[in-house]
Order: C-alpha cells, then structure tokens, then sequence
C-alpha cells in the first residue's frame, strides 16, 4: 500500500510543480490583464490543489494531514474570492479586457475622465 | 521529490516577480503579488515536509490568512480612489 501512495504523491507533485511552472509562465506571455488573470487562477487553485493532496498522502500524522485539508479548503476558497475582487477592482477602475471586435482595442483608452468606463 | 516540487514553485515564484516588476497596470502587479504570496504558502508545506517539520503546517495556515487579507486590503484601497482619476490614471495611461 505504501509503495502505491509514494508513486502517487510524487506523481502529484511533479504535476502540479509543472502546473505551477506553466501557469507562471502564462501570467509572464498572455497579453491582457484578464487572460493573465486566468492564468494565475490556473496555478492557484489546481497546482496548490495537486501539491497539497500530494502531501498529504505523506502527512506522518493525521494532525497534520488535517492541517493539510484545512489549508487546500481555505486557499480553495480564499483565492477565487481574490480574484474575483481583483477583476472587479480593475474593470471598476476603466481597465478594459482586449476582446477583439467588441470596442476593446488593443490600445484602448480606458480613462475615466475620456469616457473610458 | 520535495526538492523538484520546491524548484517548480521557486521557479513560479521567480516568474511571478518579473510579472510583478513588468506589469504595465496597478492590477498586474497586485495579481503578480497574489500568486506570489500563494506560491509561499506551497513552498513552506514544501520545505515544512523536506525538513520534517509538521509545525510549517501552522505558518502556512496564517500566511495564506494574510495573503487573502492583503490582497483584498490593497484592492479596497485602490478601488475606492477610482473617484480622482489622477491618481489611478497614471498607472493605466502606461498599459
């Protein structure tokens, strides 16, 4: 049995290690705040999810494997939440997302004060 | 393996950085501060299991309070000073 879950944690592991890779590399080469912002989501919730389900198939005890379960509930919820504060904040504040042909230009003048909002 | 998971989230958190210096608007950077501040709740349940040290587990616990508190703390702040665009305009007329 303990062999299975070893393999399993590390598989975990390494996925969400690239997860975390990848999701950062996307917040780096997406062009717009909000493409950037699925990005981010993308590591914050699945790769935490892979890596702290990963630790906890290695928790020693289950003091600590209930921490674990409490910490991965938190931050499930607690980083959507952020994020959707932080779209909100940014489309409140006259940040516009890029969508072609929708009015959004690349080069969008989002200032309240033109008429941007 | 707790060292190649910590490489990736160390790596993650590098690119967060350069995201948080490069960001053209305000909003990027507090995003690229979010995902920071969620990479070091990984990276020290990471570094708590290399080091086999389940205490870690109760730092991570309050850091991921405070980086949830921070974030919406920064964006009441800035969110609210919408109403003297000067203030804001300048970090969005750079995007």
């Amino acid at each position: 049995m303990s062999m299975v879950t070893t393999y399993l944690s590390w598989a975990l592991l390494v996925l969400g290690g690239f997860l975390c890779v990848s999701g950062s590399v996307g917040l780096l080469r997406f062009p717009d705040f909000f493409t950037r912002m699925h990005a981010a989501s993308v590591t914050d919730t699945l790769a935490t999810g892979m890596i702290l389900v990963g630790l906890m198939l290695q928790a020693p005890t289950w003091i600590v494997f209930g921490k674990l379960v409490m910490i991965l509930v938190f931050v499930l919820l607690t980083s959507p939440t952020a994020g959707h504060a932080l779209a909100k904040a940014a489309l409140h504040s006259g940040l516009k997302p890029l969508l072609p042909g929708k009015g959004g230009k690349i080069d969008a003048d989002p200032r309240p004060s033109a008429g941007g909002v | 393996m707790f060292t190649a998971a910590a490489i990736a989230v160390l790596v993650a958190m590098a690119l967060a950085l350069v995201r948080a210096y490069a960001g053209p608007t305000l909003y990027d950077r507090i995003l690229a501060v979010n995902v920071f501040g969620t990479k070091t709740v990984l990276l020290i349940a990471i570094v708590g299991f290399l080091t086999g040290r389940p205490e870690f587990l109760d730092i991570v616990m309050v850091y991921a309070l405070m980086n949830f508190i921070t974030v919406i703390g920064i964006l009441r702040f800035f969110e609210y000073s919408v109403s003297h665009a000067s203030a804001n305009s300048e970090t969005i007329k750079e995007q």
